[in-house]
């Protein structure tokens, strides 16, 4: 491991630190708290980092296992850091009615990746979402957590470019 | 005139995926440049999609809409006199006159897309909290049978009687009682839960509150599914005024009563919205399905009574409570009563949310409200109910939206999500998908669920690829009757109706004969 790479995770490790005893202190006490705590972790670092496991586990009276349950047991909780956006393109019914199943295809193609991965220059994550509750206006298109509807190809290549755009400013 | 012109521009999740905040902020900015005194309000939505941004202004002869308005259309709306009702291609008139809005029914929506969602005094001024103000004066089983006499069923998809829920909770004997609102809305083509925690989140808060002075609850949670960003920040802000106000808290409208309701946030896993799954989402755990017996009314969250409903059920309480349950009754036709706030989705020309009483038909919903398909193609497939729900042909259209009269077709109403397909769609691979959803969402506790979810997909795909296709029809229709019949709860045994219904009126997409012709 060369230097710098070991300062870069010496300080996400300190992050990862933070954020989990933040959580912690949050939700620890409450009643049913580990969905709340694991939130709280994702809102702040964008994952749920395995290595704080251990110490969810024990500031919530559970076994490391379940814990690791819980975590992966919901599509929502990911445990790697993602690109720095997250798209996220409806796959359900509606919007299958509308091209949904074209929209991914073309997405893949443009993007370079498949579903559930991240662009080479680290920009994108690309994942399947299984109703937005915009099903009037399919297809539905989620990109940080802001809804998108009838996002045909030339809408859904506008909204990369200036994600893009924003990476570079 | 005196005093600023109110605009209404909605701030609903779908509105803002078609741009409704550029064009509040273009509304606001051209105000200012013209020196003119305007209020914006960002209401939910009137559930009129293809019209949003959906814009109103305020006028003497009432609301007049314009739509849809894209932020570089709000000059010429301005040159037109908008703020006046000036007309405008844009133009539709009085809201409330329009012909798709004048045909509804709106008791549940009768605020949502009307008022500021968070302003209580809109609230009250809108009929809020009359139906608590008469629960407070009622007792316990007074507040159960008026439920109970209005017919409410559980909006949710399961249609069981609210009252008998709300019974069997209030009579447990128990130290601590809970009420939670299941708001993890999964299935595609529905989205009422969504508009209305966005667009009137004081109405759950007032039915959450009335049910748990049924039971004698004092804790309630909103489990509210990740993929709802904005319904969950507008119902935490809406929960933290009610709170302020003494709607909520250690002494509700200084009733004595204490009840304390807390949001909870899902983490985008479908089977939590099987209620006792999400029961166990809230304790902290995987979602995993429980046996029942014991029912949640009796043994809920940690253990204890809890009444568990959907959003469209709580929200429909207040009301029962403030007119009365004849009032509630009144609406609706056979065992399904009330009215029920229906979603049109998929491929149709006026998707959006509509509410009237059971018994119009499909094809009413369709063709009268929806307009047909979006395409101009002709509709060829309808699934209501969501992704556990039937496939129905044009040939089934004219049945009516009734609980009974769906289950006498093999459908289900659900939770009155209507998507829509034109002739383009492969019922195959419709099928093949309700196998791959059930495969993806299973919690894994039951076999025929997620394995015979995994199976199923195979044996389409080999029914498809003409691979001893005969003999295939009998496995996979043997398969969906052991799922029917072996798995634990709706996911896997409802999956089979979408995929049944597929292979029994589309079977050429199959490969297959229709009865009494032959095979492909």
């Amino acid at each position: 491991m060369n230097p710098p790479q070991a300062a870069a995770d010496a300080t996400s490790a300190v992050q990862e630190a933070t954020a989990v005893a933040g959580a912690i202190a949050r939700h620890g006490r409450e009643p049913g708290g580990l969905m709340p705590l694991l939130h709280d972790v994702q809102d702040s670092l964008g994952y749920v980092p395995p290595r704080a496991l251990p110490t969810i586990a024990k500031a919530m009276n559970l076994s490391r296992a379940e814990v690791h349950g819980v975590v992966t047991f919901y599509p929502h909780f990911r445990q790697h850091a993602p690109g720095r956006h997250t798209v996220q393109i409806c796959q359900a019914e509606s919007c299958q009615a509308m091209g949904a199943v074209a929209l991914t295809k073309h997405a893949t193609a443009a993007l370079g990746v498949d579903l559930h991965q991240t662009t080479a220059d680290g920009a994108i994550t690309l994942e399947p979402v299984y109703c937005l509750g915009n099903c009037a206006c399919s297809p539905a298109v989620m990109i940080d957590g802001e809804l998108h509807g009838r996002v045909d190809a030339d809408a859904f290549d506008a909204l990369v470019a200036q994600l893009r755009a924003e990476g570079v400013s | 005139m005196s005093g600023p012109v109110t605009v209404y521009v909605p701030g609903d999740s779908s509105a803002l995926s078609l741009g409704a905040d550029a064009t509040a902020l273009a509304i606001a900015e051209a105000a200012a440049a013209r020196k003119l005194d305007v209020r914006v309000v960002r209401n939910g939505s009137r559930g009129m999609y293809w019209l949003e941004p959906l814009v109103e202004v305020v006028t003497p002869e009432g609301r007049v809409a314009y739509g849809p308005v894209k932020a570089q259309d709000v000059a010429s709306l301005f040159d037109a006199g908008f703020l006046a009702g000036g007309p405008h291609p844009l133009r539709h008139g009085v809201t409330d006159a329009m012909p798709w809005l004048a045909k509804q029914e709106r008791l549940t929506f009768a605020r949502v897309g009307v008022v500021d969602p968070l302003s209580l005094d809109d609230y009250r001024a809108h009929g809020g909290y009359r139906g608590l103000a008469n629960a407070l004066k009622m007792d316990s089983a007074a507040i159960v049978a008026a439920v109970t006499d209005s017919g409410l069923r559980g909006r949710g998809g399961a249609a069981f009687p609210t009252g008998i829920k709300w019974k069997t909770a209030a009579g447990a004997v128990a130290d601590q009682k809970y009420v939670v609102c299941n708001a993890d809305e999964g299935d595609s083509g529905t989205f009422s839960d969504r508009m209305q925690m966005e667009g009137d989140p004081y109405a759950l808060i007032e039915g959450m509150t009335i049910a748990a002075l049924a039971i004698g609850a004092t804790i309630g949670y909103v489990y509210i599914r990740s993929e709802y960003p904005h319904a969950e920040a507008t119902t935490r802000e809406a929960i933290r005024r009610a709170r302020d106000a003494g709607y909520l808290g250690p002494d509700v409208c200084g009733s004595g009563r204490a009840f304390e309701l807390h949001v909870r946030r899902g983490a985008g896993a479908y089977i939590c919205g099987e209620e006792t799954s999400l029961l166990e989402s809230l304790e902290g755990k995987r979602g995993m399905v429980r046996f029942k017996p014991p029912l949640p009314a009796i043994e809920g969250l940690f253990g204890k009574p809890t009444v568990i409903n959907n959003v469209i059920s709580f929200t429909s309480v207040p009301i029962i409570l403030d007119r009365g349950a004849a009032f509630y009754r009144d609406y609706g036709m056979g065992r399904s009563r009330g009215t029920l706030p229906f979603q049109l989705a998929g491929n149709i020309r006026h998707g959006g949310l509509v509410e009237k009483a059971f018994g119009l038909t499909l094809r009413e919903l369709l063709y009268d409200f929806g307009g047909g398909s979006a395409s101009g193609r002709p509709l060829r497939a309808v699934q209501v109910g969501g992704p556990l729900g039937a496939y129905l042909p044009e040939s089934q259209f004219d049945t009516p939206l009734d609980y009974e009269a769906f289950i006498g077709i093999g459908a289900m109403i659900g939770h009155g999500g209507v998507v829509a397909f034109d002739d383009t769609v492969d019922m195959a691979q419709m099928a093949r998908y309700a196998m791959e959803f059930c495969a993806l969402e299973s919690c894994g506790k039951c076999t025929p669920c997620r394995i015979g979810s995994t199976r199923g997909a195979e044996v389409i795909d080999r029914i498809v690829a003409n691979h001893e296709r005969a003999l295939n029809e009998v496995v996979l229709r043997d398969l969906c009757d052991t799922m029917v019949g072996g798995s634990l709860c709706a996911l896997g045994g409802m999956t089979p109706f979408p995929v049944l219904s597929a292979l029994n009126h589309f079977p050429e997409d199959f490969g297959l004969a229709r009865p009494g012709t032959r095979a492909a």
